[in-house]
């Protein structure tokens, strides 16, 4: 049902957003409000667009290139992996070693190179490493029945340990000449670059293939997609590897934009900001819903937190508390939204 | 027209227990079989055996009187056995028509999803089938029992099904969802391209939708009758003798 009496306030908008609609409901206005119920990615735009808006006017140089460069870096991984993160949520399973990943694949690149391997080899080796991580988590999780939370968390630690292992605890130098370093990771706005090449491919993957739908598949009904002759396990240890690749990249960018290996980076600081990001941006933990661009507009609400807080001189304390309570309120938020939803609108995915 | 399939000699164990003793059974082209049986009488094994989920222990399966081995969903449905589990097979936060190309979606020459068809080619399918629903882009959950059983046949049937296997089609439904349903078979027999066989629980459906009744008891078919010479006093007279027995043989 929407409603028939025309919000003025939301007529503007209506004809700005009416070019998104695909649908034509009655009312210029009613398709405004359904676009801004109906569509997780608007809501979280516009409290992003309000995040930036606000510390434009509260902090010095918010705007400056550097402060822009700051930015990007503070996203860019996150989004990356939180990408790999929204596959997996909507077919229903979780990575919690995608930190862990993070900081071996960077040593694994950094051995290979140290052995004589060329570099952009040693990049794809690296990945492949990656993927067999998320391989075996899948197999795990999908063929022994393992719930996907403890097969990860049992990766989680056990990875810690190989990387601390291989590396004695010790930080390295990244490898890499000018044109690799700026490329991957070091240039002043690859990583974030990265992040948003990564989230439109993958929108696109999500959206537009079998993969996609049959990752919503697999998740919404797991015994109906089975029942509909989709290999479900494949499904969901492809989402496992998918994960892990993205993990070992934003590794590697992060290694070589701050030159150096280090076996204590990513860590579950990195992974729980990737889940906070999916789930901000609308990815259901329960599975069967949730977008790539919504995952990306979730690490940009912590990334601009974060920059804005850091610069406002809010202590790392402070941002750990405020961060908490903006994700409850995000859920509280969006628990209220989908009733509305429920009750009227479209509840398209 | 003949034969479309023939089941010999089935049967089916999981650990101790026999879901199936051995069953024989057969379908005519354009026929509605209707398959009843107490719970446990092994009714969801036999359909998932026909539908290729489970392989059976023994016993063969003919398809136009050729031997077939059944290897997997996506093989039975090559051969043109398709089947609408009671939970069918829906995902509810895809739209209408994702579901009924769920896993033989259209592609453009890139493997990319084409929308476009999928959704011409679904609303032409449920058009077909007579089935009235507000539009192929809303998402399953926000259509009724009776809907979304249509939407699962309509699927099979658009798949170029020969033989559908309904599994408590009018399982849960009112009765005017299940009328909705009952018509939507009764168009499918008089189309005379699709044959049936459906797990019933009510016996007067039994006998709105049925050309022949099987009564499958304790993993073997006690009865096969067409519904023309039979009745429902006929019917619950026998599952009572039928019960009485296995609870003799149980208790022995």
């Amino acid at each position: 049902m929407a409603p028939e009496t025309a919000d003025p306030a939301a007529a503007p908008e209506a004809a700005a957003a009416g070019s998104v609609a695909e649908a034509a409901p009655p009312t210029k206005a009613a398709r405004a409000v359904e676009l801004a119920l109906g569509r997780r990615e608007l809501s979280i735009a516009v409290v992003t667009i309000a995040l930036y808006v606000y510390f434009l006017n509260t902090v010095v140089d918010f705007a400056s290139t550097e402060n822009l460069q700051t930015l990007g870096t503070f996203i860019a991984a996150t989004a990356i992996i939180a990408a790999g993160q929204v596959f997996l949520m909507i077919s229903g399973e979780i990575d919690l070693s995608v930190g862990q990943v993070f900081a071996l694949t960077a040593f694994v690149m950094y051995y290979l190179d140290d052995a004589g391997v060329p570099l952009m080899l040693a990049v794809v080796l690296s990945l492949v490493g990656a993927s067999l991580i998320g391989l075996v988590n899948g197999l795990i999780t999908t063929v022994i029945g393992v719930s996907s939370f403890i097969t990860t968390l049992g990766a989680f630690f056990f990875l810690n340990g190989l990387t601390l292992t291989i590396s004695n605890g010790r930080p390295v130098a990244t490898p890499g000449g000018e044109t690799f370093t700026n490329i991957f990771g070091g240039g002043a706005y690859s990583g974030i670059l990265w992040a948003i090449g990564i989230t439109l491919a993958l929108q696109l993957v999500l959206m537009r293939t079998r993969w996609g739908l049959h990752t919503f598949a697999v998740g919404g009904n797991l015994l109906g997609s089975r029942e509909a002759g989709i290999r479900v396990r494949w499904v969901k240890t492809r989402n496992f590897m998918l994960a892990s690749t993205l993990a070992g990249f934003a590794g590697i960018l992060e290694a070589v934009r701050i030159t150096s290996t280090d076996p204590l980076a990513g860590g579950s600081g990195i992974m729980f900001a990737a889940i906070a990001s999916a789930v901000i941006g609308g990815t259901l933990l329960a599975g069967g819903s949730g977008t790539v661009i919504g995952a990306f507009l979730g690490a940009c609400v912590l990334g601009i937190l974060r920059d804005g807080f850091t610069l406002q001189g809010v202590s790392a304390f402070t941002f750990d508390l405020i961060l908490g309570i903006a994700i409850l309120v995000a859920m509280v938020v969006d628990i209220y939204v989908t009733r509305l939803r429920h009750r009227g609108g479209r509840g398209e995915t | 027209m003949g034969e479309v399939l023939r089941v010999e000699g089935v049967a089916k164990r999981f650990g101790p227990v026999t879901a199936l003793r051995n069953v024989d059974l057969h379908l005519e082209h354009g026929e509605v079989l209707g398959l009843l049986g107490d719970n446990g009488a092994g009714k969801s094994t036999l359909i998932k055996i026909l539908s290729g989920y489970y392989k059976p222990d023994a016993g063969a399966i003919y398809l136009d009187g050729e031997p077939v081995e059944i290897s997997s969903v996506v093989h039975a449905r090559s051969l043109g056995i398709d089947t609408v589990y009671q939970d069918l097979a829906l995902v509810d936060e895809l739209s209408v028509f994702h579901n009924v190309f769920l896993n033989r979606e259209i592609l453009h020459p890139i493997p990319l999803l084409n929308n476009r068809a999928m959704r011409r080619r679904a609303a032409e399918a449920i058009n077909d089938i007579g089935v009235d629903i507000p539009s192929v882009k809303v998402p399953v959950a926000r259509l009724s029992g009776g809907q979304r059983q249509a939407i699962a046949i309509a699927r099979s049937v658009h798949s170029d099904a020969r033989i559908l296997l309904l599994d408590e089609p009018l399982a849960a439904m009112g009765v005017r969802e299940g009328a909705l349903v009952l018509d939507l078979i009764r168009r499918l027999r008089e189309s005379g391209d699709v044959s049936i066989v459906m797990i019933l629980h009510n016996y007067v459906h039994v006998f709105q939708a049925c050309d022949r009744v099987n009564l499958l008891n304790d993993g073997e078919i006690v009865l096969d009758k067409p519904t023309a010479e039979s009745s429902v006093e006929e019917l619950t007279e026998i599952v009572v003798k039928e019960f009485r027995n296995g609870r003799r043989h149980a208790g022995s």
